[in-house]
């Protein structure tokens, strides 16, 4: 009997014996990988802790995972390191927002007017290769030391890649799909709206996933020079005071949300992207 | 009385910073209502340039091109143009990829979209009317790009190559398929083609262009008694004397030349 998955592979109820045996294989296969990795994980956490414990290294300066936990279930007593987390999140995901709508809006400006994006062009590589880390101190007498320097700080890492990655997917796209819409007696909206945004989507997400990560560079960079609180400033701040669990448990932290954000745009790629 | 498309003393030429390319000269021709013409000529002479000039795409250097009397580029929605690939998009369902002309150009009502639904179960594309493009075969694309074009109900059908990317097999029957789709919608349609049993085995005259700047060169009108399937066509004696005939006339250009 010959079934057909939701993801339009035949499958078979009974299966051949070399199909089996590749499955088996391939099954293998992950489970080793993914057994690895959690080891490869547990084994670095463990030979830390061995060291701190028997004083191979000092803990007061190089932490340790006992340590870290400690001081995360101290710091979420009393609620500091959820509003920490919560401060940078909040920040991360405003100007990941700007970034995305930013990006669109300026790729469909330099795409509608060849003279607007020639003029331009020079301006866009060299904002793109300027280190953004520069521009904070202007930033923080500009703007003060608030929320506002650290959104604008994060916005300006992120944009310019995005802006020229978008951009270029729009030029190279299909010519022939243009002249179909135009054969259509469609204008440059249709265009737009039909061929090159649904064209698009991919690039759009992977450098929604660039962004993403770039936002939140930005916006530790900003929470170095300008903030009161968030991760950054909890890293500075514990720095400063010679904390170092505070630093180690807050780069930890923001392991986790860079991996959480990538995940979670991995997950809106497979929503969106058409099944085969 | 105004000839149906009327084309006189066409001429374009591309133009780059490194120089001017001329793409056709002076050609003049007319179509009657619901004939069915062939255009050949030597790759690169200027084929799908004429095309873009007579769907209204670009406007001609010189000379005019009328339908019904008015420039094309007037009203783009009076000329239908099959493109080489068939150009369905992929994120679109069949049936929303043959919509796309109605939907650009507003006329997408409820009674526009029964009758497409009613043509795509005409021409055998009736279960797959959700279905996504990659999941039909070549033909059936062209089938559904075919259906895209007619649903905005064109006087004047271009077909710029649209069976080049089929292999061999499917070309023939695809070939066929269409040619028997517009003859009994009696459309009138242009046909853009480097093959030359193509172009005989389906027309009702055939133009022959010569290379560039493409002028051109010979008119020759098709009598197959009557006979207007390609595959029928294909097996008729006269078939193989138009084709030295054609060929003869495309020839000649080399000799100028050399």
């Amino acid at each position: 009997m010959t079934n057909i998955t939701p993801e339009g592979r035949l499958t078979t109820s009974s299966l051949s014996p070399a199909q089996a045996a590749y499955l088996a294989r391939e099954r293998f296969h992950r489970k080793r990988v993914s057994v690895l990795r959690t080891m490869l994980f547990i084994l670095l956490l463990a030979l830390w802790e061995l060291g701190a414990e028997t004083g191979a290294i000092d803990d007061f300066i190089f932490s340790s995972p006992s340590r870290v936990v400690l001081c995360f279930l101290s710091m979420a007593e009393n609620g500091a390191i959820l509003h920490h987390i919560g401060v940078t999140l909040y920040e991360t995901a405003l100007s990941f927002f700007l970034v995305v709508v930013l990006s669109l809006l300026l790729a469909v400006l330099l795409w509608s007017s060849r003279s607007i994006s020639q003029v331009l062009e020079p301006y866009l590589v060299m904002l793109n290769s300027l280190p953004k880390s520069a521009l904070a101190p202007l930033l923080i007498v500009w703007l003060g030391a608030n929320l506002r320097t650290i959104v604008v700080a994060a916005v300006s890492v992120a944009v310019f890649g995005s802006v020229m990655t978008l951009y270029t997917s729009f030029t190279q796209t299909d010519r022939e799909l243009i002249r179909l819409i135009r054969s259509l007696g469609g204008g440059k909206k249709d265009v737009l709206v039909k061929i090159l945004l649904p064209a698009s989507v991919p690039v759009i997400i992977s450098s929604m996933k660039v962004s993403i990560g770039l936002c939140l560079v930005g916006v530790i960079i900003g929470e170095f020079l300008a903030a009161r609180a968030g991760l950054g400033y909890l890293i500075i701040y514990g720095q400063q005071t010679f904390a170092m669990d505070e630093v180690v448990l807050s780069i930890a932290i923001l392991c986790v949300i860079s991996a959480l954000f990538y995940k979670g745009i991995s997950l809106l790629e497979k929503r969106v992207s058409p099944s085969r | 009385m105004t000839p149906f498309l009327d084309v006189s003393g066409v001429s374009f030429s591309y133009h780059t910073m490194e120089g001017e390319t001329k793409a056709l000269s002076h050609i003049s021709f007319t179509v009657e209502n619901g004939e069915f013409i062939a255009v050949v000529g030597p790759s690169g002479c200027g084929k799908s340039t004429l095309l873009t000039l007579l769907c209204g795409l670009a406007e001609p250097e010189e000379g005019t091109v009328l339908l019904n009397g008015l420039p094309v580029s007037q009203d783009h929605s009076r000329i239908g143009y099959m493109f080489q690939r068939d150009c369905l998009l992929e994120w679109r369902s069949v049936l929303s990829n043959v919509s796309l002309g109605l939907e650009i150009q507003r006329r997408l009502t409820p009674e526009a979209k029964k009758e497409l639904l009613s043509m795509l179960e005409t021409y055998g594309l009736g279960d797959f009317v959700n279905s996504r493009p990659s999941e039909l075969s070549g033909g059936m694309r062209q089938r559904a790009a075919l259906i895209r074009t007619l649903a905005l109900k064109p006087d004047l059908l271009l077909l710029d190559e649209p069976f080049s990317a089929l292999d061999y097999q499917t070309r023939l029957s695809v070939c066929d398929d269409i040619s028997s789709i517009l003859r009994a919608s009696k459309k009138t349609a242009i046909l853009v083609t480097h093959d030359l049993s193509e172009a005989i085995s389906a027309a009702d005259r055939v133009l022959v262009l010569s290379s560039r700047p493409g002028r051109l060169k010979a008119e020759i009108p098709l009598s197959f008694s009557g006979e207007t399937r390609p595959i029928h066509r294909r097996n008729m004696p006269e078939f193989s004397s138009y084709f030295n005939l054609v060929w003869k006339e495309l020839k000649s250009d080399d000799k100028h030349n050399s």
